[in-house]
């Protein structure tokens, strides 16, 4: 009973918009978001080992897309090559294509850092720089040659405004960015994502370190960054995924089972081993 | 409870404390024996220095001598097992002038009568070595000083300040002025030499130069002959002021007032005055010059050459050792060939440092050096200029001794930064490069450090590649002076490690020789340790502001 991915999953379900979530400036036209990212046929091997296969799948503009599936299904291998940071590892082979707004992100042309710089990622693992929190935040600035004072002083407090910091660190920004607690850790490398103004924003499992009142802080912001992000973030705790995301995509073993929206994956879903997952009865 | 269980408790819990007691044991051992030569080392060394008083002894066939105890030793009788065991002391008698020899073994038993002889005077000279005796007299310009004992004392105290500015004077002039003098005239000389090596010297604008270059040499020839009166005229003024000393036995020492370097009673010293003795010796062992083929005065052109050397080493092996652990971690495809590549580096720092002299005098000095002469400084041939030992080779040499060192504690370092940070650093949509420098770098120059003060530490004691590079025992130039380019690195140097050998082992007099290299031996290892405290302090100031603070 092989389903074809294709069959199941990657055709874009038709999106309800649910009262409440709608984005402040959708440009979408009659509530349908614009597609923001396509995934085709995607699969990547690991060496032989083949850790996503023929993935495809739509994610819409200016939503949250969560991912969700059982360690070692390929989460973090497929958020990864949405900013090609797999391509530093050795032995590792892409095949299908993906395009942001349109664009093929694998096209040899086309520069990986200004890719980068459209696509901001937040690791499973709070990673700040050894720097002061000021430095951490323009560090995307500085690489870029940007030295104004004015335009790094500026992008620091808006960027901790968004990233809901600004208010706990004001007071100390060149002190070390070591020494603030793991949930403002991470709220930090938000900010330093989003200091270059990117596109999408990727989140690899942002909250599985963190205590449920820092888990609530980032989910709440979550809420008030899709606004102006696009954002895709990795989960392996699905209460998690049914509160923030707009859509879900479920992975099983690198293969894409079931992509909706979020209140009908978790309500409805098609296929029996979504169910199972949801209902708990594996992984 | 029964006691064989207890006793079967007892013996499991030893046996399981056992290597706990062996390891502290074995910990014991080597502290004990580092804390013991660490001690010998600082005992003689800081001994060496201190004023001790004279002995006036007269022997049985009527002889008498003035000394230091230096040594005293035991000689087995042979025959009657009964007697006791004969003691024999060595005693310091000074005076090498008169009688060739400064040291002397009396047997105890021979001895009829020591004192103390409280007018007895001690004076350290500029040549032949201390001289132990009495102040008879004292002659200013031709005319004797009619004064006697304490009041004469008096009077030499109030001449020496007077004297050592007539030394420094006449020192300034010799080396210093006169040294100048000829600096440019040789200057001049190769100028000379260049023009006719580049056959330049048919034309017209070449014979123009040559003459002026002849005219400056002309010049500076009258001014060294200028010098050079006013050099003698100040020497025989100098020769003027002299004392007259005797030996214990009478036989009188004229002595010029200005070859002496420090003299004071040593049977009248206080404490505070042998305190001050003491300072002096010290300031001059730091800070002076060395005399008497080393074996007197100080060593403060090898403290600066030891100095100077490590740091050009570390300028040279700290690049190349983090730019290498910089490829070989993180650019560098890791395989097959990066593990020969490491498993050669961490080779090369078990290769004999004898073998890397030999290296570098081949390699750097022979070669290298060598090209650089013929096409730089063909005029000073066949006199190597960099074609020798020099310090730059001696550095260099060291440098690749080191290398390894650096190498590996880079690679630790670097291995031990979070691929995470990299990972960031990448996703912020900076360059492989830009990481590097911004992210990777910055985290692992702790331990870079690290590698880099066990590379100086290692550097400042080697000896054995130095002595075939660019070691001598006595440098007449420093390799930073006065002269333009200021620096020189192609001048042979001296360095403490090598001192000790030279004094040590290849000195004429090595008893006399011994109190410095003891000396000498705690300096380096001073050096050494504030070495290493500095740059633990930088490293504990880095790890500070890694962890707060301003960055
Ligand atoms: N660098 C790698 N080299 C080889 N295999 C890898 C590597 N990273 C991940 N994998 C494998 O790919 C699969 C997916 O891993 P990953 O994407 O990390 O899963 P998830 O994030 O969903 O837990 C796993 O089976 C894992 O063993
Ligand atoms: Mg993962």
């Amino acid at each position: 009973m092989m389903n074809s991915p294709l069959l199941t999953a990657g055709r874009p379900s038709v999106v309800v918009r649910r009262p409440g979530t709608s984005p402040a400036a959708p440009s979408s036209v009659e509530g349908r978001p614009n597609i923001a990212i396509e995934v085709e046929q995607l699969s990547v091997w690991y060496g032989k080992i083949e850790a996503i296969k023929h993935v495809t799948m739509q994610i819409p503009e200016r939503r949250v897309t969560a991912l969700i599936g059982p360690s070692g299904c390929g989460k973090s291998t497929l958020i990864r090559c949405f900013n090609r940071l797999n391509d530093l590892i050795e032995g590792l082979r892409i095949e299908g294509r993906i395009r942001l707004y349109g664009q093929d992100i694998f096209d040899p042309s086309r520069d990986v850092i200004t890719l980068r710089k459209r696509v901001g990622m937040v690791f499973q693992k709070s990673n700040p720089f050894p720097k002061s929190i000021y430095e951490n935040v323009v560090y995307g600035l500085r690489v870029n040659g940007e030295g104004r004072r004015a335009v790094l002083d500026s992008t620091v407090e808006e960027s901790l405004n968004r990233a809901a910091l600004w208010d706990e660190v004001k007071d100390r920004l060149y002190t070390s960015a070591l020494r603030l607690s793991g949930g403002q850790q991470q709220r930090l490398c938000i900010a330093r994502a989003i200091a270059t103004e990117p596109e999408v924003l990727l989140l690899d499992e942002p909250c599985s370190a963190l205590d449920p009142i820092a888990t609530a802080k980032i989910e709440e912001l979550l809420y008030t960054l899709k606004e102006r992000y696009t954002i895709i973030i990795v989960t392996h705790n699905m209460q998690q995924a049914a509160r923030v995301s707009d859509f879900t995509g479920f992975l099983l073993m690198g293969e894409l089972i079931e992509f909706d929206a979020t209140d009908k994956l978790f309500t409805t879903p098609h296929d029996p081993r979504t169910e199972a997952y949801i209902t708990g009865r594996f992984g | 409870m029964s006691p064989s269980r207890w006793t079967s408790r007892h013996w499991q819990q030893s046996l399981d404390l056992a290597p706990v007691w062996l390891s502290g044991a074995m910990l014991s051992v080597a502290l004990l024996m580092i804390v013991a030569l660490v001690g010998l080392i600082m005992g003689r060394g800081f001994s060496a220095l201190w004023p001790v008083p004279l002995w006036q002894i007269t022997l049985k066939n009527g002889s008498s001598h003035l000394g230091l105890i230096h040594a005293t030793e035991f000689i087995p009788q042979t025959g009657d097992s009964v007697k006791k065991p004969l003691r024999r002391t060595l005693f310091r008698i000074g005076n090498r002038d008169l009688y060739g020899n400064d040291f002397v073994w009396i047997d105890d038993d021979q001895v009829i009568s020591r004192m103390h002889p409280a007018d007895v005077v001690i004076i350290e000279r500029l040549e032949w070595g201390p001289f132990y005796g009495f102040l008879k007299q004292m002659r200013i310009r031709g005319e004797a000083i009619e004064r006697q004992g304490p009041q004469l004392w008096t009077v030499l105290q109030q001449q020496l300040p007077r004297a050592r500015r007539r030394y420094r004077a006449i020192q300034h002039l010799q080396r210093r002025t006169i040294g100048d003098i000829s600096a440019a005239m040789e200057q001049h000389r190769l100028a000379l030499r260049r023009l006719e090596l580049r056959s330049r010297l048919t034309t017209p604008q070449g014979q123009a130069q040559a003459r002026a270059h002849q005219t400056a040499i002309a010049k500076f020839q009258q001014q060294y002959t200028h010098v050079a009166e006013q050099l003698n005229r100040q020497r025989e003024d100098d020769a003027t002021y002299r004392i007259v000393l005797t030996d214990v036995n009478g036989r009188t020492k004229e002595l010029p007032i200005s070859a002496i370097v420090r003299t004071y009673q040593p049977n009248r010293l206080t404490l505070v005055g042998r305190v001050g003795v003491y300072l002096d010796r010290l300031r001059e062992f730091v800070f002076g010059q060395p005399r008497e083929a080393n074996s007197e005065g100080g060593v403060a052109p090898a403290i600066f050459g030891t100095v100077m050397m490590t740091l050009l080493m570390s300028l040279a092996v700290v690049p190349l050792g983090v730019l290498a652990a910089l490829y070989l971690h993180e650019y560098a495809r890791q395989g097959f060939l990066v593990s020969l590549v490491r498993i050669a580096v961490n080779n090369l720092a078990g290769v004999p440092s004898i073998v890397f002299g030999v290296f570098g005098l081949g390699f750097f000095c022979y070669l290298i050096g060598g090209t650089i002469d013929h096409l730089w400084f063909p005029e000073q041939l066949p006199a190597p200029t960099f074609g020798g030992g020099a310090i730059l080779w001696a550095s260099l040499t060291l440098a690749l001794l080191t290398v390894p060192v650096v190498i590996v504690a880079t690679e630790e370092a670097l291995a031990a930064v979070p691929d995470g940070l990299r990972a960031a650093s990448l996703a912020c949509g900076a360059t492989k490069f830009q990481t590097i420098c911004r992210a990777v770098l910055p985290s692992a120059l702790p331990g870079i450090l690290t590698g880099t003060i066990l590379a100086m530490a290692r550097g400042a004691g080697e000896v054995a590649p130095l002595m075939i590079t660019g070691v001598v025992k006595l440098a007449p130039n420093l390799p930073l002076d006065h002269v333009p380019p200021f620096v020189h690195l192609e001048r042979k140097f001296m360095h403490l490690g090598f001192h000790i050998y030279d004094l040590g082992f290849q000195s004429p007099n090595i008893e006399a020789s011994k109190a410095m290299v003891y000396m000498t031996a705690l300096l380096l290892l001073t050096i050494v340790v504030c070495l290493n405290l500095a740059a633990m302090w930088i490293r504990g100031r880095l790890r500070e502001r890694f962890r707060g603070a301003e960055v």
